[in-house]
């Protein structure tokens, strides 16, 4: 393309702006993609999609990770690329991006919600505090109000549950066990 | 399968000891699954295990790719966790020992979580932005076994006279090795000089205080000084490591390439 007031060549314009259609088609998709490990909250939901690019040879969707060890990243990835696919809007190309570092604060609202009615605990914000001087005495853990029943007479079982992103509790009122998903 | 010679260069270096403590440690945890005392201890052992996976993986990858940046012969993850011999493993000789019983891996696990907070809080300054965007995401991780294995060092230390002589007893066994963690040396210096991340011996004394402030309500207190150093983070490790890279590298030295 050729500017007619200067003669020079213009750089190759993407597909489509960001902000279009696409993009918003896309970001419509990613809400129906669920996480494999807490099925009923979206990628979207969970804040790890940072962000998704119409550029000119593919459709970008930066992701950032939860937990350096979780095994259900893999499974993400191919999840979107699947449903973008299926949605018409690939080639997706997935960018992973580390920093900033994913935190339990990017669950949105509805995220938490969602999680509650699944009978786990959502996450409460991140103590900032906690990454200033090092506390070596462990502090007793704030107690949670049970999912199912509400009471706060509650205690935690274990600081680790079945997936990295969750720990495991007991309500003694009503008896259940419960998860928690880990304010990190 | 024919082992892969790694750079000699000091960046990678430093990159390997942080990825291989990490990667040896995870094995050591991992081999409590379905061994530990109670099934919560179990699962948090093996958690813990795949966060300490998932930082040697990137911080492995990066040393690989910072070879052939350097112009070497650039390396993945895999090659270098499995086709490597164990004069080239970098690991801290401390992670390497026996996982012992419950106490000997509680207290090691609490000195290991300990230096590895402070070692991320200053990676997440380094030079090297993918070695800052990864310590961005562990010093969480490590905060959090810090604060598990804390917690378990003083239930045992205050507990039975059986877990308070258990835990006496892991501390006499691992205190010669935690020196090695901050024996200074050329390449921790050239890795200050570089701004990729801090000489660890820079970080000892932080260190001893985090660790006497959970000894105390445990019973305990910091021994004496002892003239032994262990020296894996130059390679020549004990007699312990030859049996955790032959169960780990087996598969992919025998079927190279393997994937299921």
């Amino acid at each position: 393309m050729i500017d007619a007031a200067f003669g020079t060549p213009l750089p190759v314009p993407p597909l489509r702006a960001a902000g279009s259609s696409r993009v918003e088609h896309a970001w419509a998709v990613l809400a129906t993609v669920l996480d494999p490990e807490v099925p009923v909250v979206s990628v979207v939901d969970l804040g790890i999609v940072r962000a998704v690019i119409d550029a000119a040879d593919a459709l970008t969707v930066v992701v950032t990770p939860t937990y350096s060890g979780c095994p259900a990243t893999e499974v993400i990835e191919a999840s979107i690329v699947a449903a973008l696919d299926d949605a018409g809007l690939g080639p997706t190309r997935i960018r992973m991006q580390r920093a900033p570092a994913w935190t339990s604060d990017w669950i949105s609202d509805s995220g938490k919600a969602k999680l509650r009615g699944y009978g786990i605990v959502p996450p409460g914000p991140v103590d900032l505090a906690k990454g200033a001087p090092l506390r070596f005495v462990p502090r007793a853990v704030a107690a949670l109000a049970c999912p199912r029943c509400e009471s706060k007479d509650t205690e935690r079982l274990a600081a680790f549950g079945a997936t990295a992103c969750k720990a495991l509790w007991r309500c003694r009122a009503c008896g259940e066990p419960f998860e928690h998903f880990k304010s990190i | 399968m024919q082992s892969i010679t790694v750079s000699a260069h000091p960046s990678v270096q430093y990159l390997l000891r942080i990825g291989d403590t990490c990667l040896i440690l995870a094995q050591r945890l991992a081999e409590w699954c379905g061994h530990a005392p109670i099934v919560e201890e179990d699962i948090a052992l093996t958690n813990m295990a795949l966060d300490l996976v998932g930082q040697a993986r990137a911080v492995l990858t990066r040393a690989g790719q910072l070879e052939g940046e350097l112009g070497g012969t650039p390396h993945d993850e895999d090659q270098l966790a499995f086709l490597r011999d164990e004069r080239d493993f970098r690991n801290c000789t401390l992670v390497e020992l026996p996982r012992g019983d419950f106490a000997v891996t509680m207290l090691r696990n609490l000195a290991v979580a300990i230096f590895l907070e402070l070692l991320w809080q200053r990676l997440e300054g380094s030079s090297d932005g993918e070695l800052a965007a990864i310590a961005g995401k562990a010093v969480k991780e490590a905060r959090y076994h810090r604060e598990h294995a804390a917690g378990w060092v003083v239930r045992l230390g205050d507990g039975t006279e059986e877990s308070a002589t258990r835990l006496k007893a892991a501390l006499e066994l691992l205190w010669p090795y935690f020196a090695e963690i901050f024996e200074a040396d050329a390449v921790d210096d050239e890795a200050d000089a570089a701004r990729l991340g801090p000489r660890w011996a820079d970080l000892q004394g932080e260190w001893r205080a985090g660790f006497a402030a959970v000894l105390a309500p445990a019973g305990l207190s910091l021994p004496a000084e002892r003239a032994f150093r262990s020296t894996g983070k130059s390679g020549r490790h004990s007699e312990h490591l030859g049996y955790v890279l032959a169960e780990m590298q087996n598969l992919q030295r025998s079927f190279p390439g393997g994937v299921w």
